[in-house]
């Protein structure tokens, strides 16, 4: 009976190709996004937890001198002792107009005992150690590095983009460093050496590897972020199957009448509609799967690069096949379809067996319902609104989030019956008027298609609001933090000495640039020191400051914070922040310093001597002069020091750099943002193709009655047009909300910082044109089949039994 | 002669499937005239009339509607023609379901830019549709729909009235009133009617007569 | 930044195993411009003790065979090998010649080993002669002057310690006889195509000292023997691994033999017979036999650890047993080395290695 009640429900799809197509891509296309940002996640997790795992239950110390490094025999002094310590030799590496974050590791230190190898790893050969050496690079930087007379590279999906991994003895030969390495790391977890590190190698400091768990909760705001853009997209593809499923019950009344005419038990009817959507539900999952791990290949660099940026976190670039998401891929795919279903099993269940053909009192019944769904999504805008005034944090963010989505989708359909209501009494004349009864009629079978289109929209003004805002800031930032025209590095303290003099003759003013690492109110950071000058009090970017606060810095009577660690620590203005091991001073200001994770504090350049002593890395200058004479500056003193690599660097170069990296963190925001576009493009395609089949009665009578087919095509692009721009006029607003929510509430549980809003009306202008653009795409396949669709079928209409 | 017919032919599909529906039709009517075309389903009365109505284009053949030769018309030009001289109704369907029933009655006059409230006035008084002038078509019975489809039909006083079994879906009763009105506002607007039908009732209460069979007149 | 360092460790996980494998085990690479070991050449001590980069490969290693004041028997093992990949010392980080260590205590109920690596250039890991030492990281075996007669050699008394995650020893070893020459003076065939290394043995040691156990410090006495050896060829490509045992007999008398056990199913034997005195006679290809008499299963693999040893021109026909069938090193290439005990036509204690059992 079951059987006989599916094979009868399923041969409806034979007949209609184009629908069953339609459901099955939009479902795949919501599984799709929800699977790639689920494979991004469980990949980075999985990254996470292999480093934790590496380093088993201890941490990684790191020792480190100045800048100008460990002599190695340093190292030799500790492995001689019995300490578990690496070398490790860091640089940037200019290739071809790039710069690459070489590291030199020495892999015959990097094991302590013998026996806990990952067997499954032995990916490399003795080339790694073996003139001219291996360069081990992330997949999609080989090509860049290949042929650059650099050592051969090969592949690793243990590497970052942007990162070179290799033998410590290429590294120092690439570097030029000879006799000094950059740190040493040592593994608590293994034996120690007989010695403490403090008497063996007193001139080196310590500072603690993060774990591997304070990465994971560092970056679970940044996953959770992708986490719901995943929600967003699959909410978009959802309303795709709501749409396909709902028509093609719609379409299967009669079938399910006669069933049902025919004694079919109304429960196998309920088991064949659920057998059916859970058939549809594997396949679109399973290409909802595939598809989704193509898009997460495609944007797993990019994510790595972003939590590399960000948080210092390594993610591998290369995505493995993992069950956590392609078995949430197929569970969101079955629920999706379920869902979709459930309102057709709930009307296929009091479907009575004779009902006239389709009573709808369209106008009439609709504006009550209308009515009703706009009290609905009023009250949830309400609500959203009022969360963030009596909650906080990211969780509330994204409640606030939800409702406010919700509510604008819900109220959109009313709002665009109510303006379609509105210019019905303004417009007059036949053809418009029979436009907007025509459009106001279609609606509900449109609006599906429209939420979801609203929902990218919305998303897109939100996202580009966010992080345009967010350049803009951080141009703006660069410019203020960035103030001096010239930063130079000495290689070592004599010459650093010898530079400051020498700089001191031939600029407006050198600012030394000395700072220390150190424990910030307890947080692992970095303590600057600055000189007392109007470079300072002019440009640096004070988020909050007490009166006096650089005054109180030059007497070394107060400290400046960043905001993160600021925020992190919930501090305010006058309270005790200890700075390493020395006495507590008063916090008197507050800074923006974005990109940066660790905490970071500003005090005077004396009392950063007086406090750090030793451990102050004292090379590093900030030249004033004019802008035209640095060119003619650096050329001087690269003919008159051997500075380091890397040892000057004009300011446009750092601000480059800097706005280069910035820009590639927020790819992947601008990809998923694409794709979300496209899918609700889709889904105002697949509604329209599907209401094009089931509309030629209503536009029968107005062709025979004297409007051309070609004048039907055209009013019907316009219609798609007009709803489009109704459609991002609701999205505008939405999308500006969900801005303030992601840069009030979002960023600074994620990232740390608050950013001040600003509005890009030109961006949104844009859009429009790409959801006009989308919209009158979506609307041509079908309005092309209308103006050739032959005078037959329209006057079959008339003589027809529908 | 407002209307004239001659050797029309007209088949559907092509190759071997392909089927002839009309053989050589020749008809000719006067101002005023109604012509009634019986036959048997399928023997080629709603082409004939659809072809007249300038609804579709006649394989060979020409049709000279008050001396224009509208077969040479494009598909623009015949919706002109459609719009501003020729009245349909239809077996059903013929209305927007989208618009009250004054839109609907006054929907083709606007269109022909003929709209003359005084008119339309009249004729829904006529066909008894006043009080149901801000309904929904899906508001009304089938015989009250089709009374809407002969008001909107003749709104635009149009000089040739196609009815293509236009009381097919309704009751006796029904079908007498809706057919008597139809030839009464016919007859005072001084407009040709051309009606298919297959009920030699209602074929009998017109002035002419012609009869379909395999295509062709006899 | 610190997480970068998490990477770094992972990758160096992957870079580590091969590089064993190739440079410590694959030993059937013919060596491309290494010195080759040469019939009739004369050592010239102290130098000879010390590395010799222009040889592939190198290894000082020393088994002790001991017991505590209960009579428990006890075996401790101190191994350095050095692996050049190019033959010439270097400087700094570019040099090619790379070091391990292995180091394993074993008693009847457990076995510990430790493994340690590291790059030359920079004294974490050497040889030198002058005065004697070997070492890697705070391991090492160094010559004990103060024990050594003036005209003595510089490996007659020697200082040894190592350290593992559980285990420690330190160890006086003082020769009582003298260095031993095996093959023609030192030149050892290791094949019938004509493989060969540089091969002598200090196999008279007697020692003291102290095994650090988990449960604690154990005073130990007992018998060593240093073996030296260097080449750049050792095992023809037809060889799977071998089984070598050194043998400290009641009588004084001590041989070292071994079998190399080869693709076909033959094999290739060689021993040497030494008097007290240090008198040693080169037995060839066949004279010794090796018959596996029990297996084990160690690791997953299947290990004979009870042996009978003929050598019929010396009456010996003896069995030996494992002291702790268990004697598995985990190092990167790891293999099967432990204290032996000795019964049948003569008795006594030993060692056994056996390399190249496959995991099944």
């Amino acid at each position: 009976m079951t059987l006989t009640a599916l094979l009868a429900l399923l041969s409806h799809w034979r007949r209609k190709p184009g629908q069953l197509a339609t459901l099955i891509i939009g479902l795949g296309l919501a599984t799709a996004l929800w699977t790639s940002v689920q494979a991004i996640n469980a990949e980075a997790r999985a990254s996470y937890g292999e480093a934790s795992a590496a380093m088993g239950a201890g941490r990684l110390t790191r020792l480190h001198a100045g800048e100008a490094g460990i002599p190695v025999e340093q190292w030799a002094l500790l492995r001689r002792d019995g300490w578990a310590a690496s070398p490790l030799i860091e640089g940037d590496l200019e290739v071809g107009g790039g710069v690459f974050g070489l590291t030199g590791i020495d892999p015959l230190s990097t094991r302590s005992e013998g026996g806990n190898l990952a067997p499954g790893d032995q990916i490399i050969g003795l080339e790694f150690l073996t003139q001219p050496g291996l360069l081990l690079v992330a997949p999609e930087d080989v090509e860049s590095l290949t042929g650059t007379g650099l050592p051969p590279v090969l592949a690793s999906a243990n590497v970052t983009p942007g990162q070179i991994l290799t033998d410590i003895a290429v590294a120092a030969r690439l570097l030029g460093r000879e006799g000094v390495i950059d740190a040493i790391l040592i593994d608590d977890s293994a034996r120690p050496g007989r010695t403490p590190l403090e008497q063996l190698v007193p001139t080196l400091e310590q500072s603690d590897g993060a774990a591997a768990n304070d990465i994971a909760q560092l970056t679970g705001s940044f996953h959770l972020n992708l986490t719901a853009f995943g929600f967003l997209s699959f909410a978009v593809g959802l309303f795709i199957v709501y749409a396909a499923i709902g028509l093609a019950f719609e379409q299967r009344r009669a079938s399910l009448r006669t069933l049902r005419a025919l004694g079919t038990p109304v429960s196998s009817i309920v088991i064949a509609l659920l057998i059916e959507a859970l058939v549809l539900a594997l396949i679109a999952g399973a290409l909802g799967v595939v598809l989704g791990y193509l898009v997460a290949s495609t944007l797993l660099p990019g994510v790595a690069a972003t939590l590399r940026g960000l948080y210092g976190a390594a993610v591998s670039g290369e995505l493995a096949i993992r069950p956590q998401w392609w078995l949430s891929g197929f569970a969101i795919a079955v629920f999706g379809a379920l869902s979709a279903t459930a309102v057709s099993i709930r009307q296929a269940a009091v479907l009575p067996l004779l009902a006239a053909a389709q009573p709808r009192a369209w106008a009439i019944a609709s504006s009550r319902r209308y009515i009703q769904q706009a009290v609905f999504a009023f009250a949830l805008l309400a609500l959203a609104a009022l969360i963030p005034v009596f909650f906080s944090g990211m969780l509330a963010g994204f409640a606030m989030l939800g409702g406010l989505f919700v509510g604008a989708a819900l109220l959109l359909p009313p709002g665009l019956a109510l303006v379609l209501n509105l210019a019905q009494r303004c417009m007059k004349g036949p053809v418009s008027e029979w436009f907007l009864a025509d459009t106001r009629q279609q609606l509900p079978g449109l609006s599906l298609a429209l939420m979801a289109l609203m929902f990218a929209l919305a998303a897109n003004v939100g996202v580009g609001t966010m992080v345009s805002s967010f350049r803009l800031t951080f141009v703006g930032w660069l410019d203020q933090r960035l103030a001096a025209e010239l930063y130079v590095s000495a290689s070592d303290e004599a010459q650093s000495q010898e530079l400051y003099a020498w700089l001191d003759a031939r600029s407006d003013a050198v600012l030394p640039i000395w700072s220390a690492n150190s424990t910030i109110a307890g947080q692992p950071g970095e303590v600057f020191g600055i000189v007392d000058h109007s470079t300072y009090r002019d440009h640096w970017p004070l988020l909050a400051a007490a009166p006096n606060a650089w005054d109180a810095v030059a007497a070394g009577e107060g400290v400046m914070i960043n905001e993160q660690t600021w925020r992190r620590l919930n501090l305010s203005l006058g309270d005790p922040i200890t700075l390493a091991d020395t006495s507590a001073l008063p916090l008197v200001a507050v800074y923006s310093d974005y990109g940066n994770p660790n905490a970071q504090a500003i005090i005077g350049l004396d009392p950063l001597v007086e406090r750090y002593g030793e451990r102050v890395a004292n090379l590093r200058y900030g030249v004033r002069l004019p802008p035209e004479d640095v060119p003619a500056l650096m050329r001087e003193l690269e003919a008159r020091f051997d500075l380091p690599e890397f040892g000057l660097i004009d300011q446009a170069g750092i601000k480059a750099f800097s706005l280069s990296i910035f820009d590639r963190t927020f790819t992947v925001t601008g990809a998923l943002n694409v794709l979300t576009l496209s899918v609700a493009a889709f889904a105002m395609f697949a509604s329209l193709v599907t209401l094009a089949s089931m509309r030629l009665p209503q536009l029968a009578p107005v062709w025979a009655i004297g409007l051309s087919r070609g004048q039907l095509a055209r009013l019907e692009m316009l219609r798609a047009g007009i709803l489009a721009l109704l459609t991002w006029l609701i999205a505008v607003p939405t999308g500006l909300v969900l801005a303030w929510a992601l840069l009030a509430i979002v960023n600074v549980e994620a990232f740390g910082w608050r950013l001040p809003m600003h509005v890009f009306p030109g961006d949104w202008l844009r859009l429009l044109g790409l959801a006009v653009l989308a919209a009158l795409i979506a609307a041509l396949l079908p309005a092309r089949s209308l103006v050739k669709r032959p005078p037959r079928d329209f006057l079959q209409v008339f003589a027809q039994e529908r | 002669m407002l209307l004239r017919v001659e050797d029309l032919e007209k088949s559907y599909g092509h190759g071997p499937q392909s089927q002839s529906v009309l053989r050589g039709v020749s008809l000719e009517l006067e101002a005023g005239e109604s012509l009634a075309i019986t036959g048997e389903s399928g023997s080629g009365k709603s082409t004939l009339l659809h072809l007249i109505g300038l609804l579709d284009q006649p394989d060979a053949g020409a049709i000279r509607i008050a001396g224009e030769a509208v077969t040479a018309l494009d598909d623009s030009g015949r919706a002109r023609w459609r719009r501003e001289r020729i009245g349909l109704v239809f077996q059903q369907f013929n209305l927007v379901p989208s618009l009250t029933v004054a839109g609907n009655l006054a929907l083709q006059a606007r269109l022909a830019k003929q709209h003359d409230p005084a008119w339309i006035q009249t004729l829904a008084e006529r066909l008894g549709l006043t009080e149901y002038l801000q309904r929904y078509p899906e508001q009304l019975s089938g015989g009250q729909q089709q009374r809407v489809a002969v008001g909107r039909a003749l709104a635009i006083r149009p000089v040739l009235l196609l009815a293509d079994e236009p009381t097919g879906n309704l009751d006796e009763a029904t079908s007498e009133d809706v057919l008597e009105l139809m030839l009464e506002l016919c007859r005072d607007a001084d407009t040709a009617l051309v009606m298919a039908t297959h009920s030699t009732h209602a074929a009998g209460r017109l002035t002419r007569h012609a009869h379909l069979t395999r295509g062709q007149l006899t | 930044m610190p997480m970068f360092c998490l990477s770094l460790m992972l990758a160096v996980t992957a870079v580590l195993s091969p590089v064993h494998a190739q440079g410590f085990a694959g030993l059937g690479v013919e060596a491309e411009g290494f010195a080759v070991p040469e019939r009739g050449t004369r050592f010239d001590f102290p130098e000879d003790h010390g590395a010799h980069p222009p040889y592939r490969i190198e290894w000082w290693y020393l088994t002790a065979v001991m017991e505590d004041a209960e009579g428990r028997v006890y075996g401790a093992q101190w191994t350095l090998f050095r692996s050049a990949l190019a033959p010439h010392s270097g400087e700094g980080w570019e040099t090619p010649q790379l070091w391990m260590g292995h180091a394993a205590v074993t008693t009847p109920q457990a076995h510990y080993s430790a493994e340690r690596l590291a790059r030359g250039g920079f004294g974490i890991a050497g040889a030198d002669p002058h005065p004697f030492q070997a070492y890697i990281d705070e391991w090492s075996m160094r010559s004990a002057a103060e024990r050594i007669a003036p005209d003595g050699d510089a490996l007659d008394a020697l200082d040894l310690t190592a350290r593992g995650e559980d285990f420690a020893y330190d160890l006086a070893l003082t020769a009582q006889g003298p260095l031993i020459f095996h093959g023609e003076d030192g030149f050892s065939v290791k094949s019938a195509s004509g493989q060969a290394s540089y091969y002598y043995s200090q196999p008279f040691y007697t020692l003291s000292g102290t095994l650090q156990l988990p449960d604690g410090p154990v005073s130990v006495s007992g018998e060593a023997w240093l073996d030296r050896e260097y080449s750049s060829q050792p095992l023809s490509e037809n060889q799977l691994g071998w089984d070598w045992v050194s043998f400290h007999l009641d009588s004084g008398e001590k041989l070292m033999g071994f079998q190399l056990r080869q693709s076909d199913g033959s094999v290739y034997t060689a021993a040497s017979w030494i008097t007290p005195q240090g008198e040693v006679t080169a037995y060839e290809d066949g004279d010794l036999t090796l018959t596996a008499l029990e297996t084990h299963e160690v690791a997953g693999r299947t290990i004979p650890t009870r042996w009978r040893v003929e050598l019929a021109e010396r009456d010996l026909d003896v069995e030996i047993n494992a002291v702790n069938p268990q004697s598995w090193m985990e190092t990167s290439v790891a293999y099967w080395e432990g204290p032996v005990i000795i019964t049948g036509s003569h008795g006594g204690r030993g060692y056994l290695e056996m390399t190249g059992y496959g995991e099944e």
